[in-house]
């Protein structure tokens, strides 16, 4: 088993290419790895339960953290987040990518 | 323990996206946690660390250069080599491009073929791709 780390920086609003991203990790969970997505910038646009736009990825377990300083810089409040979204430091986006047999993909 | 080390490749220029804000913050606390850092800054990305960036006063506030307290990624880089552990090297033919030789105090000069050392050796590596 592999460790996978997406990190999305795009906004989900902004063009179809999250989606790409959130079929690869469903993918890659789905043939028994573990998945993290880690959002960051305009990525965390998505992590408001509102948008519904994380609910395949916490249908198919993939873990989902979202940036605080991100989050902060677009007035997110952890109370509006998705249920499934974890607020994280970007010193846990290090734990997570620097860990062998560990793949990071930025987006 | 194994010793930890990260790679980064950058692309993007200063000043242009948040990618380069994010892309400091995780060399930074990875550095915090004692892990060792290369980067490999490429294409647009070896200005980060120029010394002839300049931070600016802001007209439109009328406020002065003190007051505004501009940030440069010169400052940050310089900042990040003095807590050790941390090895910036920027593309050589990137570098001759853009006549961006005169930078801070610790960047080297490479290669691509220093970037494939780098990530040879290192736990994992990230690319940060311009958008």
């Amino acid at each position: 088993m592999t460790r996978y780390v997406f990190i999305q920086s795009r906004d989900p609003f902004e063009a179809r290419e999250p989606q790409f991203l959130e079929e690869t990790a469903i993918a890659v969970k789905e043939r028994g790895h573990e998945v993290t997505v880690f959002l960051v910038q305009n990525g965390v646009l998505a992590a408001r339960q509102s948008t519904r736009r994380l609910e395949r990825l916490t249908q198919a377990g993939v873990t989902l953290l979202a940036d605080n300083l991100s989050l902060r810089e677009r007035g997110i409040r952890n109370e509006e987040l998705a249920p499934s979204v974890q607020e994280s430091e970007i010193g846990t986006l290090v734990d997570e990518i620097v860990q062998e047999n560990t793949k990071a993909i930025w987006h | 323990m194994k010793e930890r080390k990260l790679t980064l490749a950058l692309m993007d220029p200063p000043y242009e996206s948040a990618n380069s804000t994010t892309a400091l913050r995780i060399i930074s606390a990875a550095l915090e946690k004692g892990i060792d850092v290369n980067v490999f800054a490429y294409e647009g990305a070896v200005c980060l660390p120029l010394k002839d960036q300049a931070p600016h006063a802001n007209p439109v506030k009328g406020t002065s250069v003190e007051e505004e307290e501009h940030p440069t990624t010169k400052a940050f880089i310089s900042s990040l080599l003095a807590m050790g552990k941390l090895t910036w090297v920027n593309c050589g033919l990137c570098v001759d491009e853009r006549g961006a030789t005169n930078v801070v105090d610790g960047v080297k000069r490479g290669s691509p073929a220093d970037f494939f050392k780098m990530a040879s050796e290192s736990t994992n590596t990230l690319v940060i791709p311009t958008k």
